[in-house]
């Protein structure tokens, strides 16, 4: 009996330990996401107002002035790396998925995990070399290409998952139609995944959205507003480095403005995406 | 039976037909023939190849990895499996019924129904709408479904899932239909309607059916096969099978005493 309790009081112990290190670990990743937001809404919610949000920035010593032309700029040059990256990356996605066993399959999935791991200043650096220097100016379209080479490994990996996650038997129910293929992927399997394939370009998106180091000498940036393709256009990531790094305090305080407004937008974006894409891996729609 | 006499006209013919998956053999040497506008039952125990078979009919068996076949399939006299046929050609006149209900869950009931006419390119609303009320009509689903033609066809029951496939399978009018367990996963009652549509249609097209309950291949086919392990042990008119088969395996297969 005696050593059938020491036993039981031993394990109990290992397990309300074990227990402990598993909060504590969750807690130590969760806190500073949690001091972060709440920092940057600190000082950031403070510092905004409607004016941020509708003006130019002013010249320097006048006080005042907004962020429009990087939000318009951000919102520009991230529409560019989704239409650049979304036709080639669904196209990946359903080639992964629908002829997964083949050579190339199986290199293209490598390729695309490499790619998600190189950091963005290299992707960067590849944008500038590719655009930059042959058109010899920074532009919005370099800094197109470069977020699009952000979202391409994500938007290839979501519409992969998301078309595997479509049962074999709808695709022999439509060959069994006498359809070709290639219409049964694209008017059966792709038609009914397109809301699921949204989800995971706004998690592109959001991830995107949010970039500075390939911005930096792709974008550039300028103080003014600008719609020119080929132009060097204001983004809000790039503002506010410059914002942050910049000696005027009217400057740094706006560089917290901008940093909350990212923040709230990139957030919302993910927690959106999110949402819906545990809505439909729980749902039982097939 | 006179009445089983109605058409000689061979539609669909195996020979020597054999399917593999990888090395597995699962279907061996078929030779059979199936004439117009009749049932055809396919039984047998489980895992003896009968499903693969069915599915090697209508071309769908080479859509898995690693799945061959080899022999020939004559429609109409003519080898599905020879060069030059085009799949996609075999499959618009062989249709195919599977055991789960599967609608394509983003479409509504009537698209559901006319997909394959509308992607091979029939866009005239009224000539849809004609082969839906019909089809739909041949599945016995009208009446639950003329209300609603614009609800999602995955919000149907499962019985109605099952007619909502048949409709979609008898739309692109193929002469043969194939159903592989097409009522395994439904209650009594909507298996009912299935085998009482069967016998509708039968008297346009041509079925081959594989089931796992004996009472339904006795009550509804004109003909059965028996398979065992890839092979089949017996072929010839149902009534002759149920009350006399021929072979010993398909006696103890029918009485119960294996399978």
């Amino acid at each position: 009996m005696k050593v059938t309790f020491n036993y039981r009081l031993v394990r109990s112990i290992k397990n309300q330990l074990f227990t402990f290190v598993i909060v504590l670990s969750a807690a130590v990743v969760l806190i500073p996401l949690l001091m972060i937001i709440q920092f940057v809404f600190r000082e950031g919610a403070s510092s905004l107002n409607l004016s941020f949000f509708t003006e130019l920035p002013k010249p320097v010593g006048e006080l005042g002035g907004g962020m429009l032309h990087a939000i318009l700029g951000t919102t520009y040059i991230v529409l560019l790396g989704v239409l650049i990256a979304v036709p080639i990356g669904v196209t990946c996605g359903i080639y992964l998925s629908e002829f997964s066993k083949s050579k190339i399959s199986k290199t293209l999935k490598v390729t695309v995990d490499l790619m998600s791991g190189i950091p963005s200043i290299v992707i960067g650096i590849f944008a500038y070399l590719m655009v930059v220097v042959p058109l010899k100016s920074f532009s919005a379209l370099a800094g197109g290409v470069a977020l699009s080479i952000i979202m391409l490994p994500i938007i290839i990996k979501t519409s992969e998952e998301i078309l595997k996650l479509v049962p074999n038997h709808l695709r022999e129910a439509g060959l069994a139609l006498g359809l070709p293929r290639w219409k049964v992927i694209f008017f059966i399997i792709l038609k009914g995944s397109i809301a699921n394939l949204l989800t995971g370009i706004i998690l592109a998106v959001s991830r995107a959205a949010g970039e500075t180091a390939p911005l930096l000498f792709t974008a550039f940036g300028n103080m003014y507003l600008s719609f020119n393709i080929k132009e060097p256009m204001a983004t809000l990531p790039v503002q506010i480095y410059t914002y942050a790094i910049s000696p005027f305090k009217d400057w740094q305080r706006q560089a917290w403005a901008g940093a909350f407004v990212l923040m709230v937008l990139i957030l919302s974006m993910n927690l959106f995406a999110r949402y819906f894409l545990s809505r439909i891996k729980d749902k039982k729609g097939y | 039976m006179d009445e089983l006499k109605q058409s000689d006209k061979i539609i669909l013919e195996a020979k020597n037909l054999e399917a593999w998956f990888g090395e597995f053999q699962a279907v061996k040497g078929i030779n059979v023939q199936y004439f117009e506008r009749t049932i055809n039952a396919i039984i047998g125990p489980s895992g003896c190849g009968k499903s693969t078979y069915l599915r090697c009919l209508n071309r769908i068996h080479e859509e898995i990895e690693g799945a061959s076949v080899k022999g020939e399939v004559l429609l109409e006299g003519k080898n599905i499996y020879s060069k030059g046929i085009d799949v996609v050609d075999v499959r618009k006149r062989i249709g195919m019924v599977f055991q789960k209900p599967n609608p394509f869950p983003s479409l509504s009931i009537l698209d559901n129904v006319v997909i394959g006419l509308r992607l091979q390119g029939i866009t005239k609303r009224s000539i849809l709408m004609e082969v839906a009320e019909s089809c739909l009509k041949k599945a016995a689903l009208w009446e639950e479904v003329k209300d609603k033609l614009s609800s999602l066809g995955t919000s149907l029951s499962g019985g109605q899932q099952q007619r909502l496939c048949i409709a979609r399978a008898l739309a692109i009018n193929p002469p043969v239909l194939l159903m592989d367990e097409p009522t395994s996963a439904l209650d009594p009652i909507a298996t009912a309607k299935i085998e009482e549509l069967m016998n509708e249609i039968k008297l346009d097209y041509t079925v081959i059916i594989v089931t796992h309950n004996m009472q339904q291949a006795a009550r509804i086919s004109d003909y059965t096969s028996f398979f065992v392990y890839g092979k089949m042990i017996e072929h010839g008119l149902s009534s002759d099978i149920f009350t006399n088969p021929r072979e010993k395996q398909t006696e103890d297969y029918i009485s119960g005493r294996f399978g």
